[in-house]
C-alpha cells in the first residue's frame, strides 16, 4: 500500500515520526486501536479473520495529529480551554462551537490532501465505481473517550461522493470530538486534551440489495448451536429500526444447513437518494413483497462469515451484514459491523446435567419429569 | 386441544359391519354397558398407532398387537418398575388400534417403585452388552423351534408306524399341539423383543431431550447422526444382494441375471451354466437367513419376505450390477458417514458452555451408542426372520383348513382370530377323526364373505388421529420416541382432522429426517413390488420402507414416507446415503402422484409440490 509514502515526515510533539498518516483497513489489527480506532481495528481483524468487509482507508490518530499540528489548531485548543471551567456550561459551549468552526475552516495541507485522494481513487478503482460513495465516520481510540457519539450527535456521514466532500466530511468527524460535552466529560475525568486523538475511517456504502441482521445465537431461547438471520430488500435500516417484518432464517452453525425459514411480507425497504445524500423508505413493489430476500446460497455464506467471526472473537456475535448490488455474485455479501451478543451471554444459566451425572441418573430424573405435552 | 369422545366416534357405526366388534378381543372394544370403564375411557388420551398399522388389522394380525400390549406393559410395570408409568392400554374402533400410556398416578407409589428400577433398570444398563449376546441365543434358539414346528397333514389312516412305535398320539392331536405351539412360540418371540427395547428407548429418547435442553433448535436427526455409521445387522441383506451383484461379474454370469425381471427364468437359466450354478450356491447361502427380510414391515400376513417373493432381490441385483458395469460405486460411504459424524459430534460438544453439561452429554451419548445395535437389530429378528417364517407356518395352518373345506382360500385364515383358528381345527380334527363333515365348512366361508366386505369398508374410513382427553406429562419413553407424541403432534393431528379437499394442498409437512434439499419427479411405491418402476434420479415416495426396500436407495434422489420417525428406516438409510428425507408426513402417497414435480426439503421436513 502507500503506507510508506503516507508515513509522517516531521516529528509532531516529539512523537515517534515512523507512523502512516493513512492506512488501509486491511492493514489494520486489534493492536491497531491507539492507531485507528476501535470501529476500524475491528474491520480490519474481520478482514484479516477472512470475511468479506467494505473495502476503506482510515485517517490514523497520526494523521489527525498532522492535520491539527499544521492547521494551528492544537495550539488554539490548548488556549481555549486551559482557562476553562468545565461547569460553565455557556463558555463550554462556546469553546466548542469555536474550535469546531476552527476545524472545519482549516483545510488539510496540501500533501495530506493529496495522499487522501490517492487512496480515495485507489478505493473507486477497486470498487469500480468513479467517485464511489463513502462512509464517512469517526473511530475512537478508547470506549471510555467518547467523541460526539457519546452525545448522540452525527459522527457518520453516509452517500459521501468526490474528494472535495470526503476531505470536508472527515473534518466534520474531527471536529466531533469537541462537541461540549465530550469536552465536559474529558475534563472531569482528568484527561488532558492532547492526549485525545481520533481516527476517521473512509469506507465503501454497501449499495444494498438485501441487508439485514445476523446472530450466531437464537436471541429468542439461547441456542447457540443456530445462526438467525433477518433480511428485507434494500438498506439494512427498515430490519434495524422494526418497520417492517424481515425474512427470518434460522441456520444449524454445525451443518450450515437451514432449518428454518419465514417469507414475510415486506412492504417497505430503504434506497438512496444520491442528490440528497440520504436514504429514504420506498414500497416494494406488491409482487416482490413475499419474495424471499435473500436466496439459499447467500443465507449458507453468511452463516458461514458469521461462525468464522464468532470463531474468532470466541462469543456470540451481534452482526450487521449486506449484499451489495454493485459487485457480482460469490464476492458481494459483506459485513458491515459486528459486536458481541450481551442478551444472552451474560444470562447465568443452569446447567442441564442431573446431580451424578450418570446416564442412568439422567435418565430416571427425566422419567420422573416427563414430557410435558400441554 | 379437543379430541372427539371415543364412544361418539365408535357409536357411528359404518353400515353394514354392524356386529365388526367378534371380530377382534372383547377387551379392546370402547364400553358403554359398564360406568366405571366407560368414565375412563373418557378421561384417557387415545390416540391411533398409525406408525404400526396404517390399515385397519385383520383379525389374525391383531395377535402381535396383543403380544405388545402384554410385553411393553409387563416389562415396565412389573419387571422394571418404570417408576411413573404402568403399562399401554390398548383398544379399537373399525379395525384401527387406539394406545394410552397408564401412569402411576400417586406420588408415594412412584417413590417406592424408584429404587427397584435403579436396580433393575440398572443391571440392564451396566450389562447391556453380555445380556443382548445371551438375548441372541435365545432369540436364534426360538426361531429354530419355529422352523421345526410340523403342521401334519391329516391321513386318512395314519402310518403304520404310528402302531409299530407305539405312539400313542394322532396327526389330529398333533396339529392342535402344534397349533399352539406356533402361536406360544410367537407369544414368546414379543416376550423377547421387549426385554431390552424399552430401556434401549429411554437411554436413545433422553439423550435426545438432553441435547435439545442444550440446544433447543437442534434437529432430531442431528441428534440421531451421532449415532450413525454404527455397523448394525439391519444393512447386511442388502450387503448381500451387493456380493451377489459382485460375484455375478466376477462369474461372468451377470448377463444371464440381468436377463429377466422374473426370477423363475432367471433361475433355470442360471442352472444350465456351471458358473451359473456355482452363483446359485452362493445365493443359497446368502438367502438363510438374510432373505428372510420383510418387503414390508413384517408386522402384517401381507408382508412377504424377499424368500417368498425372489423377484425382488433379483431387481435389487440387477441394480448393482448395473451400477458396477457402469463404474458407480455401490458401497455406502461409511467412512465418510462417521468422519461427518464425528466432526458433528465434536463441535456440538463444543458448543456445550458448561463443564458438568459436557460430562453429561458424554455419558449420555455413550450410553445411546451402547444401546444402539439392539434398538435396530431386534426388528431383523423379531419382525423379520421369526415373522416371515411364521407367516408361512400359518399358511400351512390355513391349507389344512382349506383342504378340510373350512375355507375357500389359504389366505382367507387371516380373517378369523386365533382363537377361532384353535376352535375351527377341533372342529376339523374330531370331524376327521369321527368321519363326518366338520360343521364349520358352513359357517367360516360365509362369515369370511362378511368380514372380507367390513374390511374393505374399514379401509375406506380415515381413524382421527386421537380422541379423549389429552393428557399434561406423558413419560413413557415410546410414546415419546416412537410416536412422537408432543405438543406439535398433538396440534398437526387435531389439524389433520380439517383437512378438506386434497387438491389444494401443495406443501406437506413431516420430521426432517436426513438434511439436504432436491428437486425431481415422485415416484409413489406403495409395495416394494413396485420398485421396479423407478427410474434413476426420482423421489421415493412410500407408505413406509424397510430393508427389503435398500437397493432402491441406490436409485433415489431422496426419499419421503407417511409413517416413521427420525429413527425410522428410510430416514436412518437417507442418512447413510447422504440423501434428504422427509419422513412420517401423514398421506403422501395419497396426495402425491407419480411424476408430479417436488422439492423435498429433508433440513427443515418440507415437501412442495412444484407441479
Amino acid at each position: 500500500m502507500n503506507g510508506n509514502a503516507a508515513m509522517s515526515e516531521a516529528a509532531v510533539g516529539g512523537r515517534p515520526t515512523n507512523l502512516p498518516l493513512l492506512c488501509w483497513l486491511e492493514e489494520c489489527r486489534k493492536e491497531s486501536v491507539p492507531l485507528v480506532g476501535g470501529k476500524c481495528s475491528s474491520l480490519g481483524e474481520l478482514i484479516n479473520a477472512g470475511v468479506r468487509v467494505p473495502p476503506g482507508f482510515a485517517l490514523t490518530t497520526e494523521g489527525y495529529r498532522r492535520f491539527m499540528a499544521e492547521a494551528g489548531i492544537d495550539r488554539e485548543i490548548k488556549s481555549l480551554l486551559g482557562k476553562l471551567d468545565a461547569a460553565d456550561m455557556d463558555a463550554l459551549e462556546e469553546a466548542s462551537a469555536s474550535i469546531r468552526a476552527s476545524i472545519e475552516a482549516h483545510p488539510f495541507s496540501t500533501e495530506m490532501e493529496d495522499l487522501v485522494a490517492e487512496c480515495y481513487r485507489k478505493l473507486s478503482i477497486r470498487c469500480g465505481i468513479p467517485a464511489v460513495p463513502v462512509a464517512v465516520r469517526s473511530s475512537a481510540t478508547a470506549e471510555d473517550l467518547p467523541g460526539a457519539s457519546f452525545a448522540g450527535q452525527q459522527d457518520t456521514f453516509l452517500w459521501i461522493r468526490g474528494i472535495d466532500e470526503v476531505l470536508q466530511h472527515m473534518r466534520r468527524c474531527i471536529s466531533s470530538l469537541y462537541t461540549g460535552r465530550a469536552i465536559a466529560y474529558r475534563a472531569n475525568r482528568g484527561y488532558t486534551d492532547d492526549l485525545m486523538a481520533i481516527s476517521v475511517g473512509v469506507q465503501k456504502m454497501s449499495n444494498s440489495y438485501t441487508a439485514g441482521v445476523m446472530f450466531t445465537i437464537h436471541p429468542a431461547n439461547g441456542d447457540r448451536s443456530v445462526i438467525v438471520i433477518d433480511s428485507n430488500f434494500g438498506f439494512g435500516e427498515s430490519v434495524v429500526s422494526g418497520e417492517v417484518t424481515p425474512d427470518n432464517f434460522v441456520v444449524n452453525k454445525v451443518t450450515l444447513d437451514i432449518i428454518d425459514r419465514t417469507i414475510s411480507q415486506k412492504e417497505i425497504c430503504y434506497t438512496v437518494d444520491l442528490k440528497t445524500q440520504t436514504s429514504h423508505a420506498m414500497e416494494v413493489p406488491f409482487e416482490r413483497q413475499r419474495v424471499q430476500s435473500l436466496i439459499d446460497d447467500e443465507i449458507t455464506e453468511l452463516a458461514w462469515m458469521g461462525k468464522q467471526i464468532e470463531k474468532h472473537y470466541g462469543r456470540p456475535m451481534d452482526i450487521e451484514w449486506a449484499v451489495d448490488k454493485d459487485l457480482p455474485a460469490g464476492g458481494n455479501i459483506f459485513i458491515l459491523q459486528a459486536r458481541p451478543e450481551t442478551v444472552w451471554s451474560e444470562k447465568q444459566s443452569t446447567p442441564a446435567a442431573k446431580a451424578g451425572a450418570s446416564a442412568m441418573d439422567y435418565i430416571l430424573s427425566s422419567l420422573l419429569e416427563g414430557k410435558k405435552v400441554k | 386441544m379437543k379430541f372427539p369422545n371415543p364412544h361418539d366416534v365408535k357409536a357411528k357405526t359404518i353400515p353394514g359391519t354392524e356386529g365388526w366388534e367378534r371380530m377382534y378381543p372383547y377387551q379392546y372394544q370402547f364400553v358403554t354397558d359398564d360406568p366405571e370403564r366407560n368414565q375412563y375411557e373418557k378421561d384417557t388420551f387415545w390416540f391411533n398407532d398409525g406408525l404400526h398399522y396404517p390399515e385397519p388389522l385383520y383379525p389374525f394380525d391383531t395377535i402381535w398387537d396383543e403380544a405388545w400390549f402384554l410385553a411393553l406393559s409387563q416389562f415396565n410395570n412389573r419387571i422394571f418398575m418404570v417408576p411413573p408409568v404402568r403399562g399401554v392400554d390398548h383398544r379399537m374402533i373399525n379395525g384401527y388400534v387406539y394406545i394410552s400410556p397408564v401412569p402411576v398416578k400417586d406420588g408415594a407409589e412412584i417413590g417406592s417403585r424408584v429404587p427397584h428400577f435403579m436396580e433393575r433398570a440398572g443391571y440392564y444398563y451396566k450389562n447391556w452388552d453380555a445380556l443382548e449376546a445371551k438375548w441372541k441365543v435365545k432369540m436364534e434358539a426360538t426361531i429354530r423351534e419355529l422352523e421345526a414346528v410340523k403342521i401334519p397333514a391329516l391321513q386318512d389312516m395314519e402310518d403304520l408306524q404310528v402302531v409299530t412305535d407305539a405312539v400313542g398320539e394322532s396327526q389330529g392331536y398333533h396339529l392342535l399341539k402344534n397349533y399352539d405351539d406356533l402361536i406360544n412360540l410367537g407369544i414368546k418371540c414379543w416376550q423377547y423383543h421387549f426385554e431390552f427395547l424399552n430401556l434401549g428407548y429411554a437411554a436413545y429418547v433422553f439423550f435426545l431431550d438432553f441435547m435439545q435442553k442444550q440446544f433447543p433448535s437442534m434437529p432430531t436427526q442431528r441428534v440421531t447422526q451421532m449415532i450413525s455409521g454404527i455397523d448394525v445387522i439391519m444393512y447386511r441383506p442388502d450387503e448381500e444382494l451387493k456380493k451377489l451383484a459382485k460375484k455375478a461379474i466376477e462369474l461372468g454370469v451377470d448377463a444371464t441375471v440381468c436377463s429377466s425381471q422374473q426370477w423363475t427364468v432367471v433361475e433355470a437359466a442360471l442352472k444350465k451354466l456351471p458358473k451359473g450354478q456355482e452363483w446359485l450356491a452362493a445365493l443359497e447361502q446368502a438367502r438363510e437367513p438374510w432373505f428372510n427380510v420383510s418387503t414390508g414391515t413384517g408386522w402384517f400376513h401381507h408382508d412377504r419376505s424377499w424368500n417368498d417373493q425372489m423377484d425382488v432381490p433379483l431387481s435389487g441385483i440387477n441394480t448393482y450390477i448395473g451400477k458396477l458395469k457402469q463404474g458407480v460405486s455401490i458401497e455406502r460411504p461409511t467412512e465418510k458417514v462417521r468422519a461427518e459424524r464425528d466432526r458433528i459430534t465434536a463441535e456440538y460438544r463444543d458448543l456445550i458452555e458448561k463443564d458438568e453439561d459436557r460430562k453429561q452429554f458424554d455419558e449420555l451419548l455413550g450410553c445411546a451408542k451402547t444401546v444402539f445395535p439392539y434398538v435396530e437389530n431386534h426388528l431383523f429378528y423379531v419382525e423379520h426372520w421369526f415373522h416371515s417364517v411364521f407367516w408361512n407356518k400359518m399358511r400351512e395352518v390355513g391349507a389344512i383348513m382349506k383342504q378340510h373345506g373350512m375355507i375357500e382360500d389359504v389366505e382367507d385364515i387371516w380373517l378369523l382370530r386365533r382363537d377361532e383358528i384353535k376352535s375351527a381345527l377341533w372342529d376339523v380334527v374330531t370331524a376327521w377323526a369321527t368321519g363326518v363333515t366338520p360343521r364349520g365348512t358352513k359357517v367360516w366361508p360365509k362369515e369370511i364373505l362378511w368380514r372380507k366386505g367390513v374390511m374393505q369398508k374399514f379401509k375406506e374410513w380415515s381413524p382421527p388421529p386421537a380422541i379423549g382427553t389429552a393428557p399434561e406429562v406423558i413419560q413413557e419413553p415410546f410414546t415419546i420416541v416412537l410416536w412422537g407424541v408432543t405438543n406439535k403432534s398433538l396440534g398437526d393431528w387435531s389439524a389433520v382432522q380439517d383437512v378438506k379437499d386434497p387438491d389444494t394442498i401443495t406443501e406437506l409437512k413431516g420430521f426432517a429426517g436426513s438434511p439436504g434439499i432436491v428437486e425431481g419427479r415422485a415416484r409413489v411405491c406403495k409395495t416394494v413390488a413396485e420398485v421396479g418402476q423407478l427410474q434413476e434420479g426420482e423421489i421415493l415416495v412410500a407408505p413406509t420402507t424397510s430393508p427389503s426396500w435398500a437397493p432402491a436407495f441406490a436409485k433415489i434422489k431422496a426419499c419421503v414416507t407417511d409413517v416413521g420417525g427420525v429413527m425410522s428406516h428410510a430416514a436412518i438409510v437417507c442418512r447413510e446415503y447422504g440423501l434428504p428425507a422427509v419422513v412420517g408426513t401423514g398421506h403422501s402417497t395419497k396426495i402425491i402422484k407419480s411424476g408430479m414435480m417436488l422439492r423435498v426439503d429433508g433440513s427443515s421436513g418440507v415437501i412442495t409440490i412444484v407441479r
